[in-house]
């Protein structure tokens, strides 16, 4: 081993601990980009593999019932390749040893074969015999959650009728890869499920023969999407069309592309903090290394050294660190990779999903961890480098102070001398200070979008289930009813009030934006369901005109006061221009809101309900679940509590996880800045901490000085941190946010304090273990040494 | 010339101390057996050339470091049984140091150095009065950097000095320094050991400096070879080296 090769092993040795440090954080960079990267790419390949191969349509359309004969002119639209015709109905399902009722949603097979689109994977069994109509194959998730195998047999109410049926088979579908029910927030395979059965069965439990309600159809290359679901609704209008969409509007789609943005919002924001903190670090110690081996360094180019030969050296040093960090962020980025995937495959039904995260991430991030290392470095040793042997092996010149504005301030502040210490060095080396500074902010903020995730979830949860949705339980009916529902709904078992409402699907347009919602027509005196305005504030339904959420109003470019225009994708379908009355905030969905009667006058109708919003009386409730079972108008029943527990459940599983992951991230970069920090402060000061214990200055009062040198910049640092994290949670909730799902901004008191806090405490105990080595400094000798 | 009267009180004495340092198999005997006072207002040098045994006698003498046997008394006090706190509190008290490479902290000036010990001492003069009596009242809101070699170490003194403490070590105070600076910084030392009575104990290799003290120890090999009393010492204006 050449002698330069050995000075580097002996180098990094001797500041193995700083090393780490930098390693440590650099990881976190690397593992963050294997982690996100990985993730999303094994995610996409997953389900565009799975989506190719099982035929995942393009576009989809429901309507009320559409005869089979349309479907040629629909085959016949310019850029449609393949059509299937489905219907697609709601029942409840009623499960021996479950009280409360299971709903599902009913999708026809061809009579024979399988279908052109969205062919289900069998995982179990065997597709039903279209000679035999009792039998159904049921979604794996479900199946497997209420323990049914094929050969068992369950009851079901399809169309009014209570059925026996048998269970063939197993199936996931491209379709349904993350599967919610109605009014329901989060999957709940136990109380939700998907039932395929074939079409002749179908169509007599809804009395659709020769008809079909449900539309999916595959583009050929090239197709012209938005044309094409502009003719299908054209075709559809005489037959209660509910609108076209793509594969934007599909629910499972929506979720998964959700997920994705989310991975690849982390991707760009978290992994750029930490390589450019492992940048300055590099600098940093670096820096601090080579001053200390000026001479060597004026010596090895005095004895003929290129200069060449000696960047390389020190560089060696920086690859060092770089190689350490690219691989502990590799093993980390791995087992998270295949943590987070197994974490994913609980909601996202996919037949298979392993973390493959290919080598890109790898080598991006690798290079990436290279390069902001080795930039770090760059600096540090041009600068030493340039320097002329004669001049590099001369002792460098002292440090020069003068007075400025922080010593009018220290002094008019009547600061002790060994405030003035810390003071003058911050001012003295401000770039030095920065680095700490922008590290520990960087550190603040990383904790701060941690702790916030709980702050939004907190009130979405309380927006949702203790201010706007007061329910207890919802019911949906399988057919909109006159409004005496509402007293009907009374006479079941332990219902206190009933509030009905009308949902409808609707196109809503303003300009050239449209969208594809739910209005929800409701009575103005109701309160169960309540509406908050942007600020959380409750506000009354207005009497006139639409109340729009938030987000969809921001979509659309509207504020009160403009005209909208709503067109009803079922009959009489007209469009009605309607003044926009009042913007209120929803967290979750996008529904548009008014009046019942405004609504109903509109269409010129008598107004209708189809669907219940129940308070009931706890004691009642399993009567009320086996009454609901029994009751054949009823296709849905969603029961709050279990939505909310479900939800908690959810969330507190992956939520800690991804904070303590986190708050580990953050923490780290505390601990890698300012451990080097201190560490180059003690080098750099070990004769004049010395003197000062000489002087007789105790242990405590010398550790003072290096200790609140670093809680000072920690300190300063963390409004700055503040501000920074408040940026990255608004980056976060935008790139979080979906049509679906609309994060609030809310930062807590709790949070910005728990963020300062950690990181305040994680200093503290970085400089305290530098603070060991003060300690351990011999004065007699430290003072022999000269200035 | 001395107006403080000197006494023969012992203020820091040593009873047959020695100082072993092993390194490895290695042991180098830095004091063989050394007992010696230091008695109140008086003006001591210590001569001896390199390896002698005299900064290690200092440093013990101040409480920087611990015999390996025999004791040290600061008047009563038992200084070889302390604690390092208990030490650090002694320094605090009763020392004051001046070292031959100024020690001064480079991010405070003048005043600054003077006042950072001035804020711990019990009963200090204040920073001003300090650098007065080593005449740099026109330089104390200097840092080190912009200061002369003499005059660092005049600062040096004046944050000795400020604490009024009971005895002043200085070691090699003039060896970096050329001979007219280390002579004004010889009159500050002397100035303050007659107007203070402060007990001055001075490492010096310079044999001239030695017509200063009232009394002179030589060191040879760990040991004290000679003790020499001055009954008339002279002004340090009128050493010459």
């Amino acid at each position: 081993m050449r002698a330069l090769d050995r000075k580097v092993l002996r180098d990094l040795r001797g500041i193995w601990a700083q090393c780490l440090a930098i390693a440590l954080v650099l990881a976190c960079g690397v593992m963050v980009m294997v982690l996100s990267t990985g993730t999303q790419r094994s995610l996409t390949e997953t389900r565009d593999t799975f989506y190719e191969r099982h035929r995942f349509a393009d576009v989809f359309a429901g309507a009320t019932r559409a005869p089979r004969g349309l479907l040629s002119e629909i085959a016949a639209i310019d850029g449609v390749a393949q059509v299937e015709a489905r219907i697609v109905f709601t029942a409840m399902v009623d499960l021996e040893g479950m009280v409360e009722p299971a709903s599902a949603r009913v999708i026809s097979l061809p009579a024979l074969g399988g279908p052109a689109l969205n062919l289900p994977l069998l995982r179990a069994g065997r597709l039903p015999d279209p000679l035999q109509p009792d039998e159904v194959a049921l979604s794996e998730p479900f199946a497997q959650a209420n323990g049914l195998r094929p050969g068992d047999r369950f009851r079901a109410v399809l169309n009014g009728r209570l059925r026996d049926l048998v269970v063939t088979g197993h199936l996931l579908s491209p379709e349904y890869i993350y599967t919610l029910g109605p009014a329901a927030m989060m999957p709940d395979d136990r109380h939700y499920g998907l039932i395929w059965m074939r079409e002749p069965a179908a169509a007599a439990a809804t009395d659709l023969d020769g008809a079909f309600n449900d539309l999916a159809l595959s583009l050929s290359r090239g197709a012209h999407q938005a044309a094409v679901i502009a003719a299908i609704d054209r075709l559809l209008a005489p037959y209660g069309g509910t609108g076209a969409y793509g594969r934007d509007r599909q629910m499972s789609h929506v979720f998964i592309e959700g997920e994705l943005s989310q991975l690849g919002a982390m991707a760009r924001v978290l992994p750029p903090i930490f390589l450019i903190v492992s940048a300055f670090l590099v600098n940093m110690v670096l820096g601090r290394l080579i001053a200390l081996e000026r001479r060597q360094i004026g010596l090895l180019k005095a004895i003929g050294y290129p200069i060449r030969s000696i960047v390389i050296h020190y560089l060696k040093m920086t690859i060092g660190i770089g190689f350490a960090g690219t691989l502990i962020g590799w093993g980390m980025g791995w087992w998270l990779g295949h943590q987070m995937t197994a974490l994913y495959t609980e909601y996202f039904r996919f037949p298979w999903l392993d973390y493959t995260p290919g080598a890109a991430p790898m080598v991006i991030s690798g290079a990436a961890a290279m390069g902001a290392v080795v930039l770090g470095a760059l600096r540090a040793v041009l600068a030493a480098v340039r320097l002329a042997p004669a001049v590099a092996m001369a002792p460098p010149a002292p440090p020069v102070y003068r007075r400025g504005w922080a010593d009018a301030l220290g002094h008019a502040l009547g600061l002790r001398q060994t405030t003035m210490m810390i003071v003058r060095s911050l001012t003295r080396w401000p770039g030095r200070a920065a680095v700490t500074l922008f590290g520990v902010a960087g550190s603040v903020a990383v904790l701060i979008v941690s702790f916030v995730t709980f702050d939004i979830i907190d009130l979405v949860m309380e927006d949702i289930f203790d201010r706007t949705n007061r329910q207890h339980a919802t019911v949906i009916l399988h057919q909109p009813v006159k409004e005496r529902a509402e007293l009907d709904a009374l006479s079941l078992p332990g219902v206190l009030h009933a509030e009905g409402v009308h949902v409808a699907p609707v196109r809503i347009r303003h300009g050239q934006a449209s969208k594809l919602v739910s209005l929800t027509a409701q009575d103005p005196g109701a309160d169960l369901t309540r509406l908050l305005d942007p600020d959380g504030t409750r506000i009354p339904l207005p009497d006139s005109g639409v109340a729009l959420p938030e987000s969809l109003a921001d979509h659309l470019g509207l504020v009160p006061g403009e005209t909208v225009q709503i067109e009803l994708l079922a009959p009489p379908r007209q469009p009605w221009d309607v003044t926009v009355t009042s913007v209120f905030r929803q967290s979750m969905g996008q529904d548009i809101l008014m009046r019942r009667d405004v609504f109903f006058a509109l269409m010129n109708e008598t107004p209708q309900v189809n669907m219940l919003h129940l308070a009931i009386d706890p004691a009642a409730l399993p009567a009320l679940q086996a009454q609901v079972k029994q009751t054949p108008a009823i296709t849905g029943f969603t029961l709050w509590e279990d939505v909310r527990s479900s939800m908690e459940e959810t969330m507190n599983e992956s939520l800690i996880t991804m904070t303590i992951i986190f708050s580990v991230l953050g923490m780290l970069i505390t601990i890698g800045v300012v451990y080097n920090a201190a560490r180059i402060q003690l080098a750099e000061r070990a004769h004049e901490l010395a003197s000062l214990r000489v002087l007789g200055f105790r242990r405590a009062e010398v550790g003072y000085v290096l200790i609140a040198e670093q809680m000072l910049l920690t300190l300063i640092a963390v409004p700055v941190g503040w501000l920074l994290g408040y940026w990255f949670a608004v980056l976060m909730t935008q790139g979080f946010s979906t049509d679906i799902i609309s994060l609030p901004m809310v930062i807590s008191q709790a949070t910005y304090a728990q963020a300062a806090l950690t990181a305040l405490a994680t200093a503290f105990v970085s400089v305290l273990m530098v603070r060991r080595r003060l300690d351990r400094i011999d004065i007699v000798t430290a003072l022999k040494q000269k200035e | 010339m001395l107006t403080t009267a000197r006494t023969r009180t012992p203020v820091l004495s040593t009873e047959a101390i020695t100082k072993v340092y092993r390194s490895g198999p290695v042991a180098v005997h830095a004091l063989a057996g050394v007992s010696v006072s230091l008695f109140e207002a008086e003006v001591v040098v210590l001569l001896g050339a390199s390896g002698s045994g005299k900064s290690t006698l200092l440093n013990i003498l101040g409480g920087l470091d611990q015999p390996t046997s025999g004791r040290v008394l600061f008047r009563d006090q038992d200084l070889s049984a302390m604690e390092d706190a208990a030490l650090t509190e002694f320094r605090r008290k009763h020392v004051g140091f001046v070292f031959q490479f100024y020690n001064l902290v480079p991010s405070l000036t003048a005043r600054e150095n003077v006042a950072l010990v001035t804020e711990i001492a019990g009963d200090p003069m204040p920073p001003e009065e300090a650098l007065d009596r080593v005449g740099l009242t026109a330089r104390m809101d200097h840092f080190p950097s912009e200061l002369s070699g003499g005059e660092q170490q005049r600062v040096a003194i004046a944050r000795a000095i400020a604490k009024r403490p009971d005895i002043l070590l200085c070691d090699e105070p003039t060896g970096a320094l050329d001979s007219k600076t280390g002579i004004t910084v010889l009159e500050a030392l002397i100035s303050v050991n007659r107007d203070l009575g402060t007990t001055t104990a001075l490492i010096t290799h310079n044999v001239e400096i030695r017509r200063i003290a009232h009394r002179v120890i030589y060191m040879a090999d760990g040991r004290i070879t000679k003790v020499e009393e001055n009954s008339a010492p002279i002004a340090p204006s009128e050493v010459s080296w």
